[in-house]
Order: structure tokens, then C-alpha cells, then sequence
């Protein structure tokens, strides 16, 4: 490690800097030997970049009332017999084009997804410094909550969260409310990996001399978690916040899908899913299958960029 | 091992009494239970003498006694949705749900464990790489998406299978099974498989990782070297090794199964547990989600042990670690 220091470049300042830096490292290295990395790779920017900028690719806002006319309903995609130009993939039954819900939902997956991943690392990473630095009693405690939830499944403990948000606020939640349920439902049901990975690190740092010399000088324990134990716990964090964004995706469509997800009034791949679902046996299939691929390709391609960072951050397979 | 033994009943108590408070929680907290059971006629009077005769004013404490001990019973009185009790219900859905666990499980090992095997035995062979492509499809489809893709093949497109329900029934007295009649076997197919896949991608990896280990070992070399058949090489010795852990993971699979059966349900319109709970989450039906929970939390902690008892049962390592460890 000592020798390596001293061979490599020296880095230039700034954001220049930091490109080449990142342009020139093994994990970059890595990426660009597996064709199927860079794939998907590729599938994931397309589908952040469709996402972003939703209102100004998709021909029309699906969710906007004045946009849609149920003369338009069950329309075919455009390369069958009554297809039309204006809907490329066919319509939905109140009119809707699907490419344009597919572009949305997407979004809201994306949406969704992220936000939960962030508040399950959040919390979890919290959670897991403290009780990996204070040991003790409040080690127990938080270890012994963690080891229950990861007894159960993560979409149970979402679809019980969810059933408790429902009953105190009161039967359906609307609008920015019912993703605001369905964010924390996620987002409290995959802190526990990210908890036992911090813990796990945290154990093996606090032993470190860095650690001790910090605390020699006396600097405040607050203070040496979150300035010097923290920035070396962050690796294994980031390769499960990718495997579990995927999961995140899946665990949105799966609420919606059942019904207790995101409402029907706003854009979400479950919940097209379930409503196509109704329409599979009157022949409109398109109105599930497409938003189904759209869903698979995206979490296959977000699953195999999981795999590849977890192996191309591990240093035991280089 | 009875120290063990007794430890781990401990902790499986703690566990059960812990989701028990949550349960009460959730009955007690959430909206108020007198409202749920009255009409809107009913006088304020009435309303008290209603919450004094259920207990409803007694210290917390005593009610959660009070609570605990029903659920030990598995009374949890009346479903607010269907005015039936809850244990009752529950005794209608139980062998339908645990007949298509029982299922799935023994569809994942039938195809998972030969599929593992095979791949980890002939690496390069094509049919190894299809099924390994096979695996990462299936690990990246969610399940309703699987259960949808299999209704429209097979029974909108083909017309072969039916799409929903459970098909003819025969009641046994407390049982109803739909495995006696050809309808019943048809109707359990495509949902049983939708929900074994997951699992079977899973035995199919962890066999093959284990196999490749083995393979590797020392007293695999001599075996060989003892001039023994492949056969009693892979299948007696190989085989043999790489089972305990397959036992650990697809007994605490068993529990995932029941609980994503709430998935598989919902999709097939089949008439178990879990589309019971789903429709109890959507209209906040307390005593029915409160069941629900106690009942999977039994079986995961019933699991639980009855897997870690097996293991320390199987593996010998196990029990001399402990003894040593316990030595100092």
C-alpha cells in the first residue's frame, strides 16, 4: 500500500482533477473490461436520463386530465391494426399512452427507489456507528431489533408499515402523502444490512491507531465517527445501497401492484401492471407486458451493476 | 445441548412476546376499537359500558396479559371487514395457503438441488449456462410480473391452465385440500411455480457454490485417488457435504414462502392467508393484520429453531466449537 502511494501521479486540484482521477482508477479499469457491465451501465444512465427528463421526451403527460380522452382508450400499439402514430406502445383504458406512463413511472420508481435506499442507509448507517462504537448495552439493544426485522421479509415488514400509516392517517393516504408513506415503508424495512455492514467495520476501525490517536488529542467521539470512522466504513455501504436500490424497485412495484402502494391516479409501473392485469383476458395485452419489460430490463440492469461493483470493490478477487 | 436447547427457546419467547406488544399496539393505537364494533346510533353510555365489560379501562399491562394470552389461544374476537371471528376465517384460508408453501418447497428442491448439481459438475456445457442465465432472470423478475407472464402463456394464449382460484376442493373435515381432484392439481401448478422459482434460483446457486468447494477439498482428491466411481464420488461424497447448508437455508426459506405467498395470492385470486391479510391492509382491518402477524411470526420462530436444532443435530463441528468455547 506504501509503495503504491508513492508511484502514483500526483493529482491535480479541482473538478478536472477529480474526473481524471476517477477516469484513471481500477474500478473504472474494471468497467470497461465486461461488455455486460457497460450495458448496463448504459441501460441504467438511458432510464436516469429518461427519468429527468420526463416532461420534455414523453409525447404527452399521461397524468394530466386535459391531455387524455377516453375515445383514445385500448388503442393497440402502432404497428398492429388500428394502432395510431400518436401512441407508439397503444393506450391504456382511460386513454393513456403507455410509452408516455412508462417514461413517468420509471420516474417514480427511480423517485421511490432512491429515496428509500437513502433513508435505509441513513438510518442504517446511523444506527450501526453508534452501537459499533459505543458497544455495550446499546449495541445489544440495536443488534438484537436488527436480528428480529431480518427474521422476516423486508416487503412484509414494508406491507405491515404501510397497513399502520393507513390506519393513523386514516384510510387512503393522496398525492405526495401516499409517497411519503411508501418511501418510509421501504425505507424502515432495509435499514438492518446496512446496520450490521457498519457495525461490522466500525468494530474492526475503533481498534485502529488513527482512531486511538484521535481520541488521544482528545477530539470529541461525535466527532471522530463522523470525520474519521465514517469516510472508511462508506465502501461496503455503496454496494449494498446498489443491490438494494433494484430491490427498492422491486419492492415499490410489488406494494402498487397489490394495491397499497402509490394511488392509480399517479404515474407508477406496479400499479400500470395491476391495471393491465384486469385487461389481460379481453386481448389488451400491451397494457401490462410492455410496463413488465420496462420494469425487468431496468432492475436486471441495476442488479448487474450490484454485482459488478461488489466485485470490483472487493479487494480479495483482484 | 440442553443449555443450548433451552437458550434458544428463551430467545424464541423474547421474540414472540416482542411481536405480540406490536400486535397489541396496533389494536389498541390504531383507530379506536369500540368505533369499529358500534354503529353511529350507539349513546355515549352504551360506548362506556361497552369499554368497561371488554376491558378497555384496566392498566395497560393487564390488557396486554389479557392479549397475549387470547393470542396464545389464537382468539383475536372479530374481523371488522367480514363480522366473523378471526381464528375462524384463518381456519378457512390455512390449507390453502399451506398447501401451495408445502408445494412451491418441493418444486424449489426437486428442480433447484439436480439443477445445482448439474451446473457445478459440467461448468462449460451450454445447458450450465442457460440455467445460469436463467437464474439471474428469475432472481431480477418480481414475482407478480412471473405469475402475470405465466397466465398470459398459459392460460390467455394456450388456454391450458385455469388463471385463478383453487380449482375443486375436497373437504376432509378441518382440512380442505385440492390436491385429490385433477381441477385442484391444475390450479396449484402455475401458482406454485411462480412462487418456488425465486427459491429454486437460490438452492440452484448455493448447491453449486457449495459443490465447487467441495470438489476442491482434500478427501474428494481421495476419493478419487481410491479409484471410487464419479458417481459415488459426486453423489456419496460430494453431495452428501454440501446438504447441511441447503437444509439451513431452504427451512428458513419455508417462511419466506408463506409470507411472499401474499404476492402469489393476490395474482391467482387463490383463496389463502395472505389475500386475507392484503384485504385487511386495505381496509385497516386491525384484528385480522394483528392475527396475521403472531401467526407468521410463530411459524418464523417454530422455523427458526426447529432449523437450528437440526444444524447443531447435523453438524458435529458445531457442538465441539460450542463445548470448547463454553471450556473457557
Amino acid at each position: 500500500m506504501a509503495a503504491d502511494r508513492t508511484t502514483a501521479p500526483i493529482h491535480r486540484p479541482g473538478l478536472a482533477g477529480a474526473i481524471h482521477r476517477g477516469l484513471d482508477s481500477d474500478v473504472f479499469h474494471s468497467f470497461k473490461q465486461s461488455k455486460v457491465t457497460m450495458l448496463a451501465g448504459a441501460v441504467t444512465a438511458l432510464y436516469f436520463l429518461a427519468a429527468l427528463l420526463a416532461p420534455w421526451i414523453a409525447p404527452h403527460d399521461p397524468y394530466d386530465l386535459a391531455n387524455i380522452s377516453l375515445m383514445d382508450s385500448f388503442l393497440p400499439p402502432m404497428w398492429m391494426d388500428g394502432g395510431d402514430a400518436r401512441f407508439p406502445l397503444g393506450t391504456d383504458d382511460q386513454g393513456r399512452g403507455i410509452l408516455s406512463t412508462i417514461i413517468y413511472g420509471a420516474r417514480a420508481s427511480l423517485l421511490v427507489g432512491f429515496a428509500a435506499v437513502l433513508l435505509a442507509a441513513a438510518i442504517g448507517v446511523t444506527l450501526g456507528l453508534i452501537a459499533g462504537y459505543l458497544g455495550g448495552t446499546v449495541d445489544a439493544v440495536i443488534m438484537r431489533v436488527a436480528e428480529v426485522q431480518l427474521s422476516f421479509p423486508a416487503i412484509l415488514i414494508a406491507l405491515l408499515i404501510d397497513g399502520v400509516a393507513r390506519g393513523v392517517l386514516g384510510g387512503d393516504a393522496e398525492g405526495n402523502l401516499a409517497f411519503a408513506v411508501i418511501i418510509v415503508s421501504i425505507g424502515l424495512s432495509f435499514w438492518v444490512q446496512y446496520a450490521r455492514t457498519v457495525r461490522g467495520s466500525c468494530l474492526v476501525e475503533k481498534h485502529k491507531e488513527y482512531v486511538q490517536a484521535a481520541r488521544v488529542i482528545g477530539v470529541h467521539p461525535g466527532l471522530i465517527v463522523v470525520r474519521h470512522v465514517l469516510p472508511n466504513v462508506l465502501g461496503p455501504v455503496l454496494v449494498i445501497a446498489t443491490i438494494s436500490l433494484a430491490l427498492a424497485i422491486i419492492t415499490e412495484a410489488t406494494l402498487s401492484f397489490l394495491g397499497v402502494g402509490v394511488p392509480p391516479t399517479q404515474p407508477s409501473l406496479g400499479t400500470m401492471i395491476r391495471v393491465g392485469n384486469d385487461f389481460l383476458f379481453s386481448g389488451e395485452w400491451w397494457i401490462t407486458l410492455f410496463p413488465g419489460a420496462a420494469l425487468a430490463v431496468l432492475v436486471l440492469a441495476v442488479n448487474l451493476l450490484g454485482d459488478w461493483l461488489r466485485d470490483a470493490l472487493n479487494p480479495k478477487l483482484r | 445441548m440442553i443449555a443450548f436447547i433451552v437458550r434458544r427457546l428463551l430467545q424464541s419467547i423474547v421474540v414472540m412476546l416482542v411481536v405480540a406488544l406490536l400486535a397489541f399496539s396496533m389494536f389498541r393505537y390504531i383507530g379506536d376499537p369500540i368505533n369499529q364494533m358500534v354503529g353511529v346510533e350507539t349513546s355515549s353510555e352504551e360506548r362506556a359500558e361497552l369499554r368497561e365489560r371488554l376491558g378497555l379501562n384496566d392498566p395497560m399491562l393487564v390488557q396486554f396479559g389479557r392479549f397475549a394470552a387470547d393470542a396464545a389461544r389464537f382468539d383475536f374476537g372479530v374481523s371488522y371487514q367480514h363480522k366473523k371471528p378471526v381464528s375462524e376465517l384463518f381456519a378457512d384460508r390455512l390449507p390453502a395457503t399451506l398447501e401451495l408453501a408445502f408445494l412451491s418447497a418441493v418444486f424449489a428442491l426437486a428442480c433447484g438441488i439436480p439443477m445445482g448439481v448439474y451446473t457445478a459438475l459440467r461448468r462449460d456445457a451450454w445447458l450450465s449456462k442457460v440455467f445460469l442465465t436463467v437464474s439471474l432472470i428469475g432472481i431480477s423478475l418480481p414475482t407478480f410480473l412471473i405469475g402475470i407472464l405465466l397466465i398470459f402463456v398459459f392460460s390467455v394464449w394456450l388456454g391450458w391452465l385455469p388463471s385463478f382460484g383453487r380449482g375443486e376442493t375436497v373437504d376432509l373435515g378441518v382440512w380442505t385440500t385440492g390436491l385429490l381432484t385433477v381441477s385442484g392439481w391444475k390450479a396449484a401448478l402455475m401458482p406454485s411455480i411462480t412462487l418456488g422459482l425465486f427459491q429454486m434460483t437460490l438452492i440452484m446457486r448455493l448447491v453449486r457454490s457449495e459443490m465447487l468447494e467441495v470438489l476442491r477439498t482434500d478427501y474428494i482428491k481421495f476419493a478419487r485417488a481410491r479409484g471410487l466411481s464419479d458417481r459415488a464420488v459426486h453423489f456419496g461424497h460430494a453431495l452428501k457435504n454440501t446438504l447441511v447448508p441447503v437444509i439451513t437455508i431452504t427451512g428458513l426459506q419455508l417462511g419466506s414462502i408463506i409470507a411472499f405467498a401474499i404476492i402469489t395470492e393476490t395474482v391467482f385470486q387463490w383463496p389463502g392467508m395472505g389475500l386475507l391479510f392484503l384485504q385487511a391492509i386495505q381496509n385497516v382491518d386491525i384484528p385480522i393484520m394483528a392475527a396475521y402477524l403472531i401467526l407468521i411470526a410463530f411459524f418464523f420462530v417454530l422455523i427458526n429453531l426447529i432449523v437450528d436444532l437440526l444444524y447443531y443435530a447435523v453438524d458435529p463441528r458445531l457442538r465441539v466449537d460450542r463445548a470448547t468455547s463454553a471450556g473457557h
